[in-house]
């Protein structure tokens, strides 16, 4: 649905986006994850046509962005980081004029109506838009990219800005779009991208630097497998019996947590599922597990460790990507 | 482009830029009809259209300042820029848009024209002329706006630097004068010169290189405007 191949942005002497390969499928919601400054919102801004790219290519469904950029234009719809709004038009006269400007050929009224009511605005549709608040005027600009329904959207941090309430409604609606279309989103909050996104491309200075589902990627980055513990009973009986579950490489004591609730780290040998020989051996004790979680990585750890300063991404190692 | 001209007309008069025009234009071209016409008994509206030359050089500035600098400010160019519109389009529309609010000016000239046609017939060709004139002159100084207002992004600006231009262009046979002795800078700026060209509307002139001369200048400088939003993309 979505290609990029080895696109460059350079501003002067400043690469923006710096040769970045990528595709999304039919249905697929993508999220764009990098700190500000990562080149987000330029690769957005080159997918839709609004700047055009030093070198490399973009496609809309096999249509490219800058050899025919009004078919490929047609079947995009856009919301920037700043919605585009005229402040001196009311909702209705807003949404027609986009609805004009897209060339939209379904029928006026019923679309209209439509979109306003997914994204919930009927009941400003006569305000003029300088009196709307920020996120209905976020809403707006929602409903100016679903206007013609248009296979893409792309998304620049769709809920900044907003208030808790509001970021939990646009996130549902932006799942919900995700069944009838292929979404872009971007953003630098990592909740939101976890919360939304089946996919993650984590963007740093201009590069990809992990490109997985969203599921996969916290455990592939993840070089911690540990198990961490706690329990209630005597400590060194504790320590002495964790060391002899099968498959546990190494134990560590944290020591005493709660009043004669000890904290033990295990460390499971690799693909080994440790979990149930741990349970049932400290039952069969008569001891009681308080607590057991897994240390992996969560995917925060892995996005502050893939966009450190330092961090060089793998394949760049290689000299491949 | 439909959609943008249609906005952009809209826009006018949601705001008071529209009326302001419209009610400075009409102020002074009613002050001058009934100084040259009624009190001056007179059945020629040249004076009236040829004394407006100046004030609409001052007065377009304010009708195109806001054109393209506030789309780039308020980012809604970001919304016109990614539908499938072309910069032609945008372009025109918008100047369609500010030609179609300056020309409705020209109804008050219409009016003043009947009101003389209730005592004796006017010279309808001369009324002619001028009305071509001043839409040419019109559109020429619009679109030296729409150019000056896709560089900047402040009104202000727009209009300030568009303003500065309107009386370089005006004051253009005072500077010819001052070079009469070099014989290929008078040319220059003789050609560059508006207000002769206008004078031969006021007169009932209409001569094909000066209709010619005004189209193909706002085409040019209209077709500038489209590569500077261009360029600013490959930027």
């Amino acid at each position: 649905m979505i290609e990029v191949q080895n696109l460059t942005k350079r501003y002067g002497g400043h690469v923006a986006v710096n040769n970045i390969s990528f595709k999304v499928e039919e249905g697929e919601i993508l999220g764009f994850l990098g700190p500000n400054g990562a080149g987000k919102t330029t690769t957005m801004n080159i997918l839709t046509g609004y700047i055009s790219a030093s070198s490399g290519v973009a496609k809309i469904k096999d249509i490219d962005v800058l050899e025919q950029p009004n078919l490929a234009k047609m079947n995009i719809g856009y919301l920037p980081e700043q919605p585009p709004l005229y402040l001196d038009m009311t909702v209705r006269e807003y949404l027609d004029f986009m609805y004009d400007l897209k060339k939209c050929k379904l029928p006026r009224r019923e679309h209209i109506a439509e979109i306003c009511k997914q994204v919930k605005i009927e009941n400003v549709y006569g305000r003029l838009i300088k009196n709307l608040s920020k996120g209905y005027k976020q809403r707006v600009g929602f409903a100016q990219a679903l206007i013609g329904n248009p296979p893409v959207l792309i998304l620049d941090e769709p809920t900044v800005g907003l208030d808790p309430k509001q970021i939990i409604e646009i996130r549902s609606l932006i799942k919900s779009l995700g069944r009838q279309h292929t979404v872009i989103l971007s953003s630098h909050i990592l909740q939101e991208i976890e919360a939304v996104c089946d996919r993650i491309i984590i963007i740093n200075k201009g590069v990809i630097v992990a490109d997985d589902k969203t599921s996969v990627l916290a455990t592939k980055y993840s070089s911690d497998r540990r198990l961490l513990v706690r329990v209630a009973g005597n400590h060194d009986e504790i320590f002495n019996l964790l060391k002899r579950v099968p498959n546990v490489v190494n134990v560590t004591s944290f020591g005493e947590k709660e009043p004669g609730i000890f904290e033990y780290a295990l460390e499971p040998a690799e693909g080994c599922d440790i979990r149930r020989d741990v349970s049932t051996r400290i039952a069969a004790r008569n001891w009681a597990i308080m607590g057991m979680k897994s240390m992996e990585m969560t995917l925060e750890d892995v996005f502050i460790a893939l966009t450190r300063e330092q961090y060089v991404p793998a394949g760049n190692k290689k000299g491949g990507r | 482009m439909g959609a943008v001209f249609k906005r952009e007309f809209r826009a006018f008069f949601t705001s008071p830029v529209g009326y302001v025009v419209l009610a400075a234009l009409g102020f002074f071209a009613g002050l001058f009809f009934y100084a040259a016409n009624i009190l001056g008994l007179s059945s020629d509206l040249s004076p009236v259209f040829s004394s407006m030359f100046t004030f609409i050089l001052m007065i377009l500035p304010l009708v195109t300042m806001r054109l393209l600098s506030d789309e780039k400010r308020q980012k809604t160019d970001q919304a016109l820029l990614t539908s499938p519109v072309s910069l032609t389009g945008i372009v025109l529309g918008k100047y369609f848009a500010a030609l179609l609010v300056y020309s409705l000016f020209l109804l008050e000239m219409i009016v003043f024209a009947m009101i003389i046609a209730f005592q004796v017939t006017p010279d309808w060709t001369i009324f002619l002329g001028n009305c071509i004139g001043i839409l040419l002159i019109g559109g020429f100084i619009i679109s030296i706006g729409i150019l000056i207002s896709s560089l900047t992004e402040s009104q202000l600006i727009a209009a300030i630097g568009t303003l500065a231009i309107s009386f370089v262009l005006l004051l253009m046979d005072g500077i010819a004068y001052q070079f009469s002795n070099y014989k290929i800078l008078t040319t220059i700026v003789n050609f560059l010169s508006i207000s002769s060209r206008y004078s031969n509307f006021t007169s009932g002139i209409i001569a094909y290189d000066d209709i010619i001369y005004f189209v193909s200048m706002q085409a040019l400088i209209l077709f500038l405007t489209v590569r500077v939003l261009d360029r600013k993309r490959w930027g």
